[in-house]
């Protein structure tokens, strides 16, 4: 009986918990004077999404965010891999400091240092660039700790058998670790492209022009921009538009996303 | 020697490997907090061209602003609202979804998906769940025979509208790290239970339950640093209002850099919530680790 009840609440709650997207996407084809109203009707229209296109530059806003996303993802998979190496696999002098040091960037993230790193761009004359976007989020401690985990696992011998081949240090890296750990990178690809994909505060107190904005800052402008709900359905539009890519992208990999998530041992 | 020079070549390569990292993570972690906390014993705001110091004034002004003691409670209540809520939720998706017999994909999808959701586009769809007399809220009260409700606008009813939208985003993503935490408990701890005869609440407490207290204090981390963390909403649904009812640490440092800009007060405010989360943080590290089994 309890079982039941549970898993009837359970499904319920999955249904709670989807109904804010299917609303907001069923608003953004609604013709706008419906967009209100709750009464049922099949009028259905795309007004809105032309609309949207054409009052903000979101081509270039999705270029910029795609940009941004690739070039901290690029730079987060270097730095970590290395780091993660160092971290599992080597004893030297000043290794438990470091650690500390790595840990506190995951209990004091960049995102919380907002005033103080705004004035180190500036000092760095990178206000408003993307770079300057990026540059903050290059070292990524949950990365460096999520890749030492993996490479823990990876037993020594692989790395000894690869040394009497003749391998360099630098090839055992990429030819050992590196494809061993796919299913982290893959987990930690994920996580951070949403993450950086989605983040809004920092780039919006950085940029101020078109250029660099990414659709995360683009669309709060735009939707700020209404000031009374009769243009709801093109702000629901415009929400539908960014939320799309990686929503597309996440159903489509679900089972990789979720999978490898399980997989790396994150714990 | 030889061995010496082995260990000395060890160090230098680790500390290479180690340098990339450790750049980026003193120029956008230690070193800007180190300038801040210099910078929050000085005045700089718009009315002093050239910052000077004035001890601890930024500090003593802090304690006497009633908004900052507004904010600081507003935050804990967030992150008390938020923090069990979403954790235990979590663990509840976790365990149905590893189990659900039908839809196991659909209910995975169903509660994770806000995660990939920017919390800016959250805002916008939740500003109109929200707003009174033609929000989705608002048509389902009126079936209920309920009164309308000024969600967002009413300062006792803010705090609460907040805390559903954060959990509603966030539990789907801790329970990824419950359904990871689930995969590692072994099969037969399980078997065994089941051969003892042991009910399932039985095998809950003793079994999953402390296996998976790693996890739950990853999560908890997590979860509290996010309560701190997430503040975009404020922007598009609030702007930390009605008179204040919303308004978070972080929004508050924001609007003083930026708005106001009081630099000296912003730099004092960050170092107040630096402080504040490494506090938390050492406490949870050094305090839970002890009731923690590890596997």
């Amino acid at each position: 009986m309890l079982r039941k009840i549970t898993t009837v609440g359970m499904y319920g709650l999955a249904v709670l918990w989807l109904f804010p997207l299917l609303w907001a996407v069923w608003t953004s084809f609604r013709p706008r004077e419906l967009a209100t109203s709750w009464s049922f009707s099949t009028d259905f229209t795309l007004d809105n999404f032309a609309k949207v296109w054409d009052a903000a530059p979101f081509d270039q806003y999705y270029i910029n965010t795609f940009l941004i996303v690739t070039g901290i993802l690029v730079a987060q998979m270097i730095t970590a891999t290395l780091a993660a190496y160092a971290f599992a696999k080597l004893q030297f002098w000043g290794k438990d400091v470091l650690f500390v040091l790595f840990l506190v960037q995951l209990m004091v993230p960049a995102d919380i240092l907002i005033f103080p790193n705004y004035n180190v761009l500036r000092d760095l004359s990178l206000l408003d660039t993307k770079i300057g976007i990026m540059l903050p989020y290059f070292a990524s401690a949950f990365g460096v700790f999520l890749l030492r985990q993996t490479f823990k696992t990876i037993p020594h011998e692989l790395e000894e058998a690869a040394r009497m081949e003749g391998c360099s240090w630098f090839q055992i890296l990429w030819r050992v670790y590196v494809p061993l750990a796919k299913p982290t990178y893959i987990a930690f690809g994920l996580v951070s492209v949403s993450y950086h994909w989605n983040n809004f505060m920092w780039p919006l107190i950085i940029t101020n022009s078109v250029e660099n904005r990414p659709l995360t800052v683009g669309l709060a402008i735009f939707a700020q921009s209404f000031e009374t709900g009769a243009q709801w359905a093109e702000v629901s539009a415009a929400t539908v538009m960014v939320i799309f890519p990686l929503l597309l992208a996440f159903l489509l990999f679900q089972r990789q996303f979720i999978n490898s998530f399980i997989h790396s041992g994150v714990k | 020697m030889g061995e010496l020079r082995a260990k000395w070549k060890v160090n230098m390569y680790a500390w290479l490997l180690l340098l990339p990292s450790l750049i980026f993570l003193l120029l956008f972690t230690f070193y800007p907090v180190i300038q801040t906390f210099i910078l929050s014993f000085h005045q700089a705001d718009l009315g002093s061209p050239e910052p000077f110091f004035n001890g601890i004034d930024n500090y003593k002004q802090m304690v006497e602003d009633e908004v900052f003691w507004k904010v600081l409670t507003n935050n804990i209540w967030f992150a008390i609202g938020t923090v069990p809520t979403s954790v235990a939720l979590a663990l509840a998706m976790a365990m149905f979804a590893n189990k659900a017999l039908r839809g196991k994909s659909f209910i995975r999808t169903a509660y994770f998906y806000p995660t990939v959701v920017p919390m800016i586009a959250v805002a916008n769809i939740w500003l109109f769940i929200y707003t009174p007399e033609y929000g989705a809220l608002s048509h389902v009260m009126e079936w209920f025979g309920k009164g309308d409700m000024n969600w967002l606008g009413d300062q006792n009813n803010v705090m609460w509208a907040m805390i559903f939208m954060v959990i509603w985003k966030e539990a789907g993503y801790f329970m990824i790290f419950y359904l990871a935490g689930l995969q590692n408990i072994s099969q037969e701890l399980y078997e065994s239970a089941s051969m003892e005869g042991a009910s399932s609440w039985t095998v809950f407490r003793r079994i999953t339950f402390p296996l998976l207290m790693p996890t739950t204090m990853f999560v908890s981390i997590i979860a509290f640093t996010n309560s701190f963390k997430l503040v975009d909403h404020l922007v598009i649904m609030t702007k930390g209002g009605p008179d204040n009812a919303s308004n978070l640490l972080l929004y508050y440092i924001y609007e003083t850099a930026f708005s106001f800009w009081d630099q000296g007060m912003a730099s004092a405010l960050t170092i107040v919530m630096v402080v504040l989360l490494l506090l938390v943080a050492a406490f949870q590290f050094f305090g839970m680790d002890k009731k923690i089994h590890y596997n």
